[in-house]
């Protein structure tokens, strides 16, 4: 890979829960390329919501502790800049798509009024200046980005009258207003149905090529991953067991582990026989 | 083994929709004319998405809800108008979608187990031995008993909520996307024990999912739901091989595949005057849910 | 992959060892835990620990009458020279009966009331629900005061007027806790599993409304020693010589300013077991992380 825009070095966090630590990440190192698609894949527990949250800032300490490594963006360490560097960059430079579409909006406020406090926030955080239409005029113009039809109806309403798809289109236009570099975008669809996650996987396809964003998938799900990225990060237990080229790691993977995840995928072209052999005798 | 464990008949299930003063000022209908049959020993899968009726189903069957018209029939009884008392006992068996909330999380797994074998009269003296027995059935060591669900992960608490839902045995299991919730890689060891379970106790399954590449290789016969309707059913390779119906096109097309194989297998996405059909389009009239897509 | 068969993780802290941890972390649930033992013993062992228990009853001493806070009378005495210290862990027993029988009475009825109400629904909810609205529009104090102008002026009119409406809070809590959880699946798979009404109330459902029941409980214990004070003070409670709190704060005010303690140091002690309760409940709501309860 060539200069990553994001490049995560050894990283080490503890968890403390009831006064006994637990390390949770053991030497996690990753990068993403600018305008490239990466994907980091893993079950439950395997460290991949952590490592989301310590690249994000986000991650509640304590009960967790970085005890060791290095988050780079664009060259710069985010784990020892200062807070006010930090804010500058989140949600403007490297912005986040949640999981959760409906509950993240806030149910009393309109879109476009939470769209243009975002970004208000981001604008008075860079130091930018824009006036009332302004704003308005990129909110709709974002809103446009994420193939909505009627932008202006759109911003108007309230979370509870957009449907689920809707609503994960308006999150993915709020991480885009301030034209970040990096989309990092945990399990985005998974709540909801799988044509409307679809449609979605499609959109951010679409969105890295458009708006040279390098895209971040984190997701459990590898179906996924070899729909939305060309490297990918395989976790486990904390750790990066493999990572390689998505083609080459599904066609021939190296680590037994990830060839047992891979495995146990059904296909859709059917022919997994389940239940054990025992059984069938 | 032949004849119909499970025969759905016109099941028929609207909600009423009251306006603030609880006036009833009109109805949805969740479950619109529902029928199927499922033969001893079969699985059968039920696809659909949120909104489906799936779960409405699956909820009338067990006795939860009462249809509004049709008739249910289990192992040749009608069950139509029964609670989820008497007529069912022994009988129909559920495993709902979501392990953490099914179990009760002041209860030890034994005392979760204990529920139905007390509600039939097990004798006592022997639940002690039957807990263990059960617990051994699914794979789960048996000092399990003593342990509350919060020290289980997802696919052990599926595989408690399993043994109880085989305590006293029934013929029929329903599955509320039973996997849903869990790792792949737990998903395919609680299929595994599932399948051989069915096996052991000859077991008849109602599958209900949203999860197509998981149907395809568990349910040997399929009926798509789309709104309240059986839109597409037939045998479970067909479908998937040669779908019909524009929605059964569009679920699979949707699904995220992890092969160069099935990418080919993929049917083409459903297109309408140069958009793409989504699930909401498919409403007459409707272009709400239309995904516009320009080159 | 985890073996579903082997336990992934080091066996996890129980329940009871995890609240444990947490209690211990947990300086308002300490410190209300602390006054609360504090006040059980105090007020169990008094006759053992109180320098003058004789002074309880009807004693005159007019030698030592109005003395000021000293090694001898710590609290000092009051206008027929008894000891308020020992008189004060005294009236402490009889807070606390108050706040075992009128709970020990307002919890299980409230608790079986809001369960029905709320699992049954329908017209059993309408009935009992519109019951306890009508009840929480009275207030207390005032029915206290009525029924002790009916009947007479004494502890058992007084707990039974705070108990006959107290366990309208119990039933509007245990009410918003089972309406929630009786469409949840563990509820609804029991149902399916065969079980009875009496074992998915009581099984299923009351165990999961234990924490917030001991929230409000510690808490309205608080309460109830306060509304028993005040009536005290009002003169419908306890009569003299007996000593109570409320009491002993109403006729030491008739000397205030010039003999302060006489009603001061009562009163602190009112404040001071309320508070425990209430530091204790508060202490508790943290640690089940109980939100329904306020």
């Amino acid at each position: 890979m060539s200069e990553a825009l994001l490049s995560v070095r050894d990283l080490c966090v503890d968890f403390t829960t009831y006064g006994r630590p637990l390390s949770v990440l053991k030497n996690v190192s990753l990068d993403v390329a600018a305008r490239s698609q990466a994907a980091l894949v893993g079950e439950t527990g395997s460290g991949k919501t952590v490592t989301t949250k310590a690249i994000m800032g986000i991650l509640r300490q304590p009960p967790a502790t970085i005890t060791a490594g290095r988050i780079l963006y664009d060259g710069r360490d985010l784990l020892t800049m200062s807070k006010k560097e930090r804010l500058a960059l989140r949600g403007t430079a490297m912005a986040m798509v949640f999981q959760d579409p409906v509950r993240s909006l806030n149910p009393v406020f309109s879109i476009g009024d939470q769209m243009r406090t975002i970004l208000k926030y981001a604008d008075r955080r860079l130091g930018r200046h824009r006036t009332r239409t302004q704003r308005m005029d990129r909110v709709l113009e974002v809103l446009g980005q994420v193939r909505m039809r009627e932008p202006e109806r759109v911003a108007r309403s309230y979370p509870v009258m957009l449907s689920g798809g809707m609503c994960q289109r308006v999150l993915i236009a709020m991480a885009l207003l301030s034209e970040p570099k990096l989309l990092i975008a945990d399990e985005p669809g998974t709540a909801l149905d799988v044509t409307t996650q679809a449609q979605i996987l499609r959109l951010l396809n679409k969105l890295v090529e458009e708006q040279d964003l390098a895209l971040l998938m984190i997701t459990h799900n590898l179906g996924v991953v070899r729909e939305t990225s060309n490297y990918v990060y395989v976790m486990h237990n904390g750790k990066v067991v493999e990572h390689g080229r998505t083609d080459e790691i599904f066609a021939a993977p190296k680590e037994e582990y990830t060839g047992r995840l891979i495995a146990a995928v059904p296909r859709m072209t059917g022919g997994m026989s389940f239940g054990t052999r025992e059984a069938a005798r | 083994m032949s004849g119909s464990m499970l025969r759905i008949e016109n099941l028929t299930k609207t909600f009423p929709v009251r306006s603030a003063f609880g006036r009833i000022s009109g109805e949805v209908t969740a479950v619109d004319n529902v029928s199927f049959d499922i033969e001893k020993g079969r699985v059968y899968g039920l696809a659909g998405e949120s909104g489906s009726g799936k779960s409405t189903i699956a909820r009338m069957i067990m006795g939860l809800t009462r249809p509004t018209a049709g008739k249910i029939f289990l192992d040749g009884l009608n069950i139509t108008d029964t609670g989820s008392g008497r007529a069912r006992r022994g009988k129909v068996q559920m495993v709902f979608q979501n392990p953490g909330s099914s179990l009760n999380a002041r209860r030890t797994i034994g005392q979760s187990i204990a529920v139905p074998l007390d509600a039939h009269g097990h004798p006592r003296r022997d639940r002690a031995r039957r807990i263990d027995e059960l617990l051994e059935m699914v794979q789960l060591p048996a000092e399990f008993a003593e342990r509350y669900p919060h020290e289980l992960s997802g696919g052990q608490k599926q595989r408690v909520a399993i043994a109880r839902a085989l305590a006293i045995p029934p013929k029929l299991l329903v599955l509320d996307e039973p996997t849903s919730a869990l790792d792949v890689s737990v998903q395919a060891r609680v299929v595994d024990l599932l399948v051989d379970l069915g096996r052991r106790l000859d077991l008849t399954f109602l599958f209900i999912s949203h999860d197509l590449s998981l149907m395809r290789n568990f349910a040997q016969s399929v009926g798509v739901l789309y709104l309240g309707k059986i839109v597409e059913t037939g045998e479970t390779a067909e479908v998937f091989e040669n779908p019909q119906h524009d929605y059964t096109k569009l679920l699979l097309a949707s699904v995220p595949v992890v092969s160069a194989e099935e990418e080919a297998m993929r049917p083409a996405l459903p297109i309408v005057d140069g958009d793409i059909l989504t699930s909401g389009s498919l409403l007459a009239g409707s272009k709400t849910g239309v995904e516009r897509m320009e080159k | 992959m985890t073996d579903a068969t082997t336990v992934s993780q080091p066996r996890r802290l129980s329940n009871a060892d995890q609240n444990w941890y947490r209690f211990t972390r947990n300086p308002t649930a300490l410190i209300g835990a602390g006054i609360v033992i504090l006040c059980i013993l105090a007020a169990t062992f008094a006759p053992f620990i109180t320098p003058y228990p004789d002074h309880v009853g009807a004693v005159v001493d007019f030698r030592s009458r109005h003395l000021p806070p000293s090694a001898d009378y710590w609290f000092g005495t009051d206008n027929v020279g008894r000891d308020i210290f020992s008189r004060t862990i005294f009236g402490m027993r009889i807070s606390l009966l108050l706040a075992v029988v009128v709970l020990g009475i307002a919890v299980p009825v409230g608790t079986i009331l809001g369960l029905v109400a709320g699992y049954f629904g329908g017209w059993v909810d309408i009935i009992i629900m519109r019951i306890t609205d009508i009840a929480l529009a009275i207030p207390a104090l005032v029915m206290a005061l009525a029924v002790a102008a009916v009947l007479s002026p004494d502890l058992i009119n007084a707990m039974l007027a705070i108990a006959g409406l107290w366990w309208t809070w119990h039933a509007r809590l245990i009410y918003a806790i089972t309406r929630q959880l009786r469409s949840q699946e563990f509820v609804e798979a029991a149902e399916t599993l065969g079980a009875g009404k009496m074992h998915i109330l009581f099984r299923e459902i009351l165990p999961n409304c234990v924490s917030a029941l001991a929230v409000k409980t510690s808490l309205d214990c608080g309460f109830v020693i306060i509304v028993g004070a005040s009536l005290s003070f009002l003169g419908l409670g306890i009569q003299p010589p007996t000593p109570d709190l409320g009491t002993m704060v109403a006729s030491g005010s008739d000397f205030l300013p010039d003999y302060w303690w006489e009603s001061v140091l009562p009163g602190c002690a009112i404040l001071f077991v309320a508070l425990g309760f209430i530091l204790l409940g508060d202490g508790l709501r943290d640690l089940f992380d109980v939100e329904e309860v306020r």
